[in-house]
């Protein structure tokens, strides 16, 4: 392990993708698996601003120069960034990374564990549970126009988790994970793999932070859920990376049969964060619940893809995103539903709502449907526009100067997203993280 | 009933009668640019039409943009590539001037239009008809105190050739060669269409009318529509098509420019009904200047693929835009229609309603555009798009794309898909409707909010043209 963290190159370079491979002897499928998205990685072209699936987006600014893979942090720096690390009190697991390495190895209740529940590092599972690491692991392309960057991600993976839930154990305090960046130029490439079998119900909550805000860093994650028949997943993500990260999230999301999942995604950090965000629902009864919400600051780039995908009938999706643009920054919300010819008696809908506080910002909207069976209920709504002057008026009648005024309706705003979370504490983490974004400039 | 049967049934329960428009006339012409696409035809077209040096230039340079830029479909369907431009006959016609009376228009031709019905409706309702006979228009009138007050209505050579004072200044500027693939197309073999001038102040209260007509097989019909609404003049213009169904694809590529100067008004009405092999790939937008208002009112029934999104630029403070959008595609047919709306001014508003109505195996299609740059303030965008599915395999998609900056703007963006719910049709049947006089009524009711805006005559045919014929179960 020492080898390959001292070996810290480029990111572009082969060597730095082939010392890798030292780590993991035994476990070629693995190797094998990085070595495809590296080819894959050199086979694919950066996207264009052409590109139908880039469109509104800067791909000018897209660049994957200059960024290595960290070595590991030191004893003086690990302590503190474990002790800002306790967001939730009550935990089933908690699980931290710094620069992509695995830091605090999470240990569960000997409950969790007697019932089959597991937790564990990446790396660790790939040891301890390779079959169903096979089974589950970086299943779906990338459909949404980020194939190049989740083939890096599979080149360099190595870091995230595995939780497993077997089937018909319920844990009802949520999972943690928080992934770190410190070093300057540092690439890490978090992997998320969450596994709810039939009847399994679990709670996740993932912080992805910088200890500087102005670092340099460029982050790659990528997600694949998947909920068993009955199955109940929660999901919250927060992206607060510093100012100067290029980030990217891949999820892939699987719904069977009457399976209940929810996610709610949090960006607030990032110079330019891209999120891809492919559900497909393939039993019948689920139902799907997608969340977004941003305070988009200075010249920050929010970058949000989504598809619902209907593959069965008789399920239901929601999706709702709402973004508050400050400043020169910039939104886009790019939503697709799809429903298969036979999945009839689908009830979809999707809704974008953009409030921009600032006449420089932009938001950009593309909610889009594609409807092949006529038994549905589908439909999709985007706004952009000021807070309600009416309002504003209210409460600036009672003293409330302009920017207090704004600053709280637009927290009001924000607030039927966060009310969404399923856990207290992680919600007024997440609100008083946005409420600083309103007075950094 | 078994399943085959059942759908079969269905199929033909809301087949609509568009036998009207369909028989067509032996072809003798005059004039014939011949098979396929070059230079040559080009400089035919220009020799026949004695077009000055410039208009010339226009199509050359056009036809290399044509030649340089790719299909899109890297977003649009892929049928594009069934279209073979070397098989289509890009000029034909029987002459040079178009009569001015109905007794000097050749007999088959004269025939094709009484059977449509167009003299009927001048008598009735028009201040103005033009009538496109493939290539060239083979009638044209206004009324004489249209004439009178300095209202223009010509097509596009004689508007070049006799008024370049007033057309040569707008030609081309609202859609530039290079806009798209087919806009170039066009500019390059352009040939038939309306220019319109209404001089400042001139309130045309009647519509002015043209009809196309495509009667010839493997023929590419490229009409140019360019009309001006001088200061403070109002005026409506309705088109209507129609071809004979023939075996093989059959092209219709317009460009329409309308020009909308301070406070005037434009609205123009399209009624699309080409048999379904043609594949009408159409360019419209208009400019609206300070108070200006443009209007589009667009129903696409029939075709195999039509592409048309039509679009105001609102140049002018307090510059309206609006289009109302019907489309009804059936089997084999793809309406991938929309509308565009760029705000360039301060306190500018736009309303973009369209319904879209699947029927069978067809596809309909929704795509918009809605742009607020950042120098803009109170500007205000509606959209509405709703998707009628009637059959279990009926295809409906939507992508707008919506860009808004600037201060005090607001978009609001809405659309649903549905069907017509078993409940209101065992409803109206309990009252003694037959299944299909249910589904054609629930059907109507669907977009009748926006038929009400067409003229009377046309909602009258629109809602004959939508009439579905329901005998079989409903899906």
């Amino acid at each position: 392990m020492t080898t390959l963290s001292t070996s810290a190159g480029n990111i572009l370079e082969q060597a730095t993708q082939k010392s890798l491979t030292q780590s993991l002897v035994g476990h070629d499928w693995f190797v094998k698996l990085r070595q495809q998205g590296w080819k894959k990685f050199n086979s694919l072209p950066l996207p264009k601003r052409d590109d139908e699936k880039w469109r509104f987006s800067d791909t000018r600014s897209l660049n994957l120069d200059h960024y290595h893979l960290p070595a590991i942090p030191s004893d003086e720096s690990v302590s503190p960034l474990i002790a800002q690390s306790q967001f939730i009190s009550k935990v089933s697991g908690l699980i931290i990374h710094i620069d992509g390495h695995c830091v605090l190895r999470p240990s569960i209740s000997p409950e969790l564990a007697a019932q089959g529940v597991k937790f564990e590092s990446l790396e660790d599972g790939i040891k301890h549970h390779p079959s169903i690491i096979k089974e589950f692991l970086l299943k779906h392309e990338a459909i949404l126009g980020g194939s190049k960057f989740l083939a890096l991600h599979q080149a360099y993976l190595k870091s995230g988790y595995l939780l497993h839930v077997p089937k018909g154990v319920e844990v009802n305090d949520p999972f943690v994970s928080v992934n770190w960046t410190l070093t300057e130029g540092a690439a890490v490439f978090p992997h998320a793999l969450i596994i709810a079998e039939d009847r399994a119900k679990l709670s996740i909550h993932e912080y992805n932070l910088s200890a500087k805000p102005n670092q340099r860093a460029l982050a790659i994650s990528a997600a694949d859920l998947y909920a068993g028949k009955g199955a109940n997943i929660s999901r919250f993500s927060v992206q607060g990376w510093s100012n100067e990260t290029q980030s990217f999230e891949i999820a892939n999301t699987c719904g069977d049969k009457d399976s209940q999942i929810s996610s709610v995604n949090a960006a607030l950090g990032s110079r330019r964060a891209r999120l891809e965000n492919t559900v497909r629902i393939d039993g019948s009864g689920a139902d799907v619940r997608l969340y977004g919400i941003s305070v988009a600051n200075g010249e920050q780039e929010f970058d949000q893809r989504t598809l619902q995908i209907h593959q069965a009938g008789q399920a239901k999706s929601d999706l709702l995103f709402k973004n508050v643009l400050l400043n020169k920054s910039r939104t886009i919300f790019s939503g697709l539903i799809k429903v298969a010819p036979d999945a009839q008696q689908t009830d979809a809908y999707q809704t974008n709502r953009n409030l921009l506080l600032s006449p420089e910002a932009e938001a950009d909207s593309m909610p889009g449907l594609e409807i092949e069976a006529n038994d549905v209920k589908c439909s999709h709504g985007a706004t952009t526009g000021q807070v309600n002057p009416e309002e504003l008026f209210y409460l600036l009648a009672r003293g409330i100067p302009l920017p207090v005024a704004q600053e709280l309706l637009a927290e009001g705003f924000l607030e039927e997203v966060l009310s969404k979370v399923d856990n207290e504490e992680s919600a007024a983490i997440v609100r008083e993280m946005f409420r600083q974004k309103f007075h950094q400039s | 009933m078994s399943e085959i049967e059942d759908s079969q049934a269905q199929r033909e329960a809301i087949e609509i009668d568009r036998t009207k428009g369909d028989f067509k006339y032996e072809e003798n012409y005059a004039f014939d640019a011949g098979i396929g696409l070059s230079e040559k035809v080009i400089n035919y077209i220009a020799d026949v039409k004695g077009e000055e040096p410039w208009v010339r230039e226009f199509r050359l340079k056009a036809l290399k943009t044509f030649t340089d830029l790719p299909m899109p479909t890297h977003w649009a369907t892929e049928d594009l590539k069934n279209i073979n431009f070397d098989e289509i006959r890009y000029y034909l016609s029987k002459g040079q001037k178009a009569s001015r009376t109905w007794e000097e228009v050749p007999d088959d031709v004269k025939e094709t239009f009484e059977r449509l019905g167009i003299p009927e409706a001048e008598r009735k309702f028009l201040a103005g008809v033009e009538a496109q006979f493939d290539s060239e228009a083979v009638y044209s009138r206004m009324k004489d105190e249209m004439a009178k007050l300095g209202v223009i209505f010509c097509g596009p050579t004689e508007g070049l050739r006799d008024h370049p004072e007033i057309f040569r200044k707008w030609f081309g500027k609202v859609i530039p060669i290079g806009d798209n693939k087919f806009a170039a197309l066009n500019s390059a073999v352009f040939s038939g269409g309306s220019f319109i001038y209404v001089p400042k102040g001139v309130k045309v209260a009647q519509p002015l009318q043209a009809y196309f007509r495509i009667n010839a097989e493997n023929f590419g019909q490229f009409e140019r529509t360019l009309i001006i609404a001088d200061e403070g003049s109002e005026v409506t213009y309705m088109e209507g098509c129609t071809a004979p169904k023939f075996e093989t694809a059959t092209l219709h590529s317009a460009v329409v420019e309308l020009v909308a100067l301070k406070g005037a008004k434009i609205q123009y009405i399209t009624v699309q009904n080409w048999s379904a092999n043609v594949f009408n790939l159409v360019t419209k937008r208009g400019v609206a200047e300070e108070d200006a208002e443009v209007r589009w009112i667009d129903c696409n029934i029939g075709s195999r693929l039509t592409m048309k999104y039509p679009g105001v630029v609102l140049r002018g403070k307090r510059a309206r835009g609006e289009v109302l959008s019907i489309a009804l595609a059936n089997d084999g047919q793809h309406q991938d229609t929309g509308a565009k709306m760029i705000h360039a001014a301060d306190e500018t508003t736009s309303n973009i309603i369209a319904k879209s109505i699947s029927v069978g195996a067809g596809r309909s299609t929704y795509r918009g555009l809605v742009h607020m740059p950042k120098t803009l303030k109170s500007c205000k965008n509606n959209t509405e798009c709703d998707a009628l599915l009637i059959n279990e395999h009926s295809r409906t998609d939507t992508y707008p794309a919506i860009s808004v900056r600037g201060q005090k703007n607001s978009v609001q963006h809405e659309a649903s898909v549905s069907k017509v719910s078993a409940e209101q049709i065992f409803y109206m049947m309990q009252r003694g409707l037959t299944e299909g006089e249910a589904m054609s009524l629930a059907v109507n009711g669907f977009v009748n909010d926006l038929v009400k805006e067409f003229p009377m005559e046309y909602s009258v045919e629109l809602k004959r043209l939508i009439e579905l014929q329901m005998e079989g179960s409903v899906g």
